[in-house]
């Protein structure tokens, strides 16, 4: 007890007595400095005032020749007041299209990948609404921000697609976040669909994320005091979303650890690369697929899953101007590896055995505005699923036909793009794309998509 | 432990006294104008970075990550504000980490809020086109705008590095004084110029306009940002056939097409003007953006 005593008395003094004699010095300075602030900041509105003076008697004189004024303000106008002042940005992203698919589009799967239960696939024939998306947006106080993207989907279900705070400049290039948020691994998952430049995602995000990968969790990043970008960053989180689970456990899942730089080349060129690593569990990851009779069975992965990603990016436009005509190249490869045990319908058999497997994916897009408004753009996209290694068919219990939707495959896609914006907030594509996600029934998709964005003008990441 | 601690601390604390005083301030500005400006008043106190040049469209710019670096370290943002830089400023100060450029934050200056704004909208809505609530945000093409900014720019500089006040202070009313003379001696160069109609393409040259006395007759664009259809073109060619205007003026960084379509149509000349730092060969700094933009206008041959 004494000891703690002592040991808190010395720390206060500590605290305390460095400071007095520094700050006797640094005090005088500092005032010093602000006086002198003062002092100039007088002079410049005293100097201001003379002129506005000067300027108004001179105006009065020529204003008789001049055409009439143009209206002006005065400068610092105050802020609007009542109980609207304080109203978050708000902004409303309609969305839709139109969809002409030669195959029925619940066959779809993606070969040789273990079906996610996410977003995947080109959607419903015929005419769809898109998610409308609504976002709310402001700081909070001195320190935080904070955010919230609602998606309304078409069946007016609501959907929380991001609620995250973010400090406002913590310190030293670090920035915390947390809530939900799209991580910030690869390249195009922390873009919102209505800012992709495809109708849909590359296959591979597809395959490996069932869509977009949202964390609820927290996430820290450094960003290095050098004129290179170079940044650091770490997130952590429950891992519900594929391929991780609801676990019922406590501790974290879903960390992911990112490194991203980037630069110019020129006055024209930008470029960014980065590095991702992802680390989820999974306890029974149920998927639906069919025995080797064609009857129904639900399988489950419980086991560990680690991706990797890389990705790219490289924008061009001449002397940095985009309005005239912009170049980008995007591209990004994943890959995976899973172990754990598969069990074999789990609510009939219920077979157990091992499981690993290594899967991979990448895609490599372009789209170019060739003139201002208008944007043509390609991507190629390919999967490979590797063989998996199905302890339960090693061992002669049961055959690869049991497991049909792990068969190997090589899914792969071309998609053409061609957009017109008519402003900032608003634009329509055409799409076409030869899909041969299915391996071996080849599908062909035409869509016409609108994109409208009402309210706050949003800034998008680079 | 006390003791050895104490030491430490304190040198600790005078270090974080001192260093200021000697790096130079880290200054990020948005436009070639505001790092001209930044240069002139801090001279080699600051370490200016200007986000985009003379040929950029400052408001579509990409968020890039080399700026995202710059605003990282910097010590003071300089920006036009009045939504000029909405579609990727506030990127950068969220991407950057740096809690000291934050809007509201002492080392975030906003050039628009020394100024008296023109074309402030009573109403908004997009229907209208690219226009700014708070009103039109090309506010450096009239160098009173310029002298206002430049004499809060080093009360700032003055605040944030409060061991240099003298010397800023110093600099600043060199600089005002040489600007002074210099805005005299372009207005009475520019006196002729008084009263010319002259057709623009966007709106912003408008503060231009306003200081010199021209009259801006017709815009290319029917509306901020919205690019003329052929019909609006035919139309504003019978309507200016009719009073034709004096000349063109187009920027440096845009699309020169139009504008000869039309100079060609009217058979009136154009004046290609800077319209911001760099822009030019002869505008390498403040002085020599209006040098260029009043020579320029005054060369262009009578009809």
């Amino acid at each position: 007890m004494l000891r703690l005593k002592t040991i808190a008395a010395l720390s206060v003094l500590a605290g305390l007595l460095p400071p007095t004699g520094a700050m006797a010095a640094d005090d005088v300075a500092a005032l010093r400095a602000e006086l002198d602030a003062l002092k100039a900041d007088y002079a410049a509105r005293v100097t201001a005032l003379e002129q506005r003076i000067t300027e108004l008697e001179t105006g009065a004189a020529a204003a008789s020749a001049v055409p009439p004024p143009l209206p002006a303000t005065p400068p610092a106008a105050p802020a609007r007041g009542g109980a609207t002042a304080f109203n978050p940005a708000m902004s409303v992203i309609l969305a839709g299209n139109y969809a002409h698919l030669s195959q029925d589009p619940a066959t779809f799967h993606i070969a040789g990948f273990m079906p996610s239960g996410g977003e995947v696939g080109p959607g419903a024939r015929s005419f769809n609404l898109g998610e409308s998306e609504l976002t709310l947006n402001a700081n909070v106080d001195p320190y935080f921000f904070a955010n919230l993207t609602a998606a309304i989907a078409s069946d007016n279900t609501i959907g929380v697609e991001e609620a995250f705070f973010r400090t406002l400049g913590l310190h030293d290039g670090l920035t915390l976040k947390g809530g939900r948020f799209f991580s910030a691994v690869g390249y195009v998952n922390e873009i919102h669909a209505h800012a992709w430049d495809f109708i849909d995602l590359p296959l591979a995000y597809q395959a490996f994320f069932g869509g977009q990968l949202a964390q609820d969790g927290v996430q820290l990043k450094w960003l290095a005091p050098t004129d290179t970008f170079i940044e650091l960053g770490a997130e952590t989180g429950n891992g519900r979303q594929f391929p991780g689970t609801e676990r019922n456990s406590n501790g974290l899942s879903g960390t992911a650890l990112f490194a991203h730089a980037g630069g110019d080349v020129g006055d024209s060129t930008s470029w960014r690369v980065g590095a991702s690593w992802l680390d989820h569990r999974a306890k029974d990851r149920a998927y639906e697929d069919t025995d080797a009779f064609g009857l129904p069975v639900v399988d489950a992965f419980t086991g560990t899953s680690h991706t990797w990603i890389v990705d790219g990016i490289l924008k061009w436009a001449p002397h940095g101007n985009s309005i005239e005509r912009q170049l980008k190249i995007q591209g990004e490869y994943l890959h995976r590896t899973e172990s754990g045990q598969l069990l074999f319908d789990e609510t009939g058999a219920a077979l157990n055995g091992d499981y690993s497997s290594r899967q991979s994916g990448w895609y490599l897009q372009s789209v170019y505005q060739f003139k201002p408004r208008w944007r043509l753009g390609a991507r190629y996209d390919a999967l490979d699923s590797g063989s998996p290694s199905i302890g339960l068919v090693r061992n002669g219990l049961l055959t690869p036909g049991d497991f049909p939707a792990l068969l190997t495959g090589s899914p792969q896609r071309f998609t053409l793009m061609l957009d017109f914006s008519p402003s900032e907030f608003s634009r329509l594509r055409l799409q076409q794309a030869w899909d041969d996600s299915r391996d071996g029934t080849h599908d062909n998709e035409l869509f016409l998509q609108y994109i409208f964005g009402i309210g706050a003008h949003g800034a998008h990441k680079f | 432990m006390f003791k050895r601690f104490r030491p430490g601390i304190l040198a600790m604390l005078l270090m974080a006294g001192t260093l200021p005083a000697h790096a130079a301030l880290k200054i990020l500005a948005t436009t070639a104008d505001w790092s001209a400006l930044a240069t002139e008043l801090g001279g080699d106190k600051v370490n200016v970075y200007a986000a985009t040049t003379a040929l950029q469209d400052v408001h579509r710019v990409e968020a890039k990550p080399s700026l995202v670096a710059r605003a990282r370290s910097a010590d003071l943002v300089i920006a036009s504000g009045a939504e000029l830089e909405i579609g990727w400023l506030p990127v950068l100060l969220q991407e950057s980490g740096n809690a000291r450029i934050q809007p509201g934050s002492p080392g975030y200056f906003e050039a628009a809020s020394q100024v008296s704004m023109l074309e402030v909208p009573s109403q908004v809505d997009r229907s209208m086109g690219d226009i700014h609530p708070q009103g039109n945000p090309h506010i450096q093409l009239d160098p009173n705008n310029i002298a206002a900014i430049g004499k809060a720019l080093t009360a700032k500089l003055s605040a944030l590095d409060g061991g240099n006040a003298t010397y800023y202070r110093q600099r600043g009313e060199d600089f005002q004084k040489r600007w002074t003379e210099a805005i005299a001696r372009w207005q009475a160069k520019a006196a002729p110029l008084k009263g010319l109609k002259v057709v623009v393409i966007h709106k912003d040259q408008s503060y231009l306009l306003h200081w010199l006395g021209l009259i801006e007759q017709a815009a290319i664009e029917p509306k901020p940002g919205v690019p003329p259809s052929a019909g609006y073109l035919a139309e504003l060619v019978s309507r200016l056939s009719l009073a034709k205007p004096r000349m063109i003026l187009r920027n440096a960084y845009n699309d020169p097409k139009a504008v000869e379509w039309l100079s060609q149509r009217l058979n009136v000349p154009i004046a290609v003007l800077p319209f911001s730092v760099g822009g030019s060969a002869r505008a390498k700094d403040l002085f020599g953006l209006f040098d260029d933009t009043v020579d320029t206008l005054l060369a262009v041959p009578a009809p």
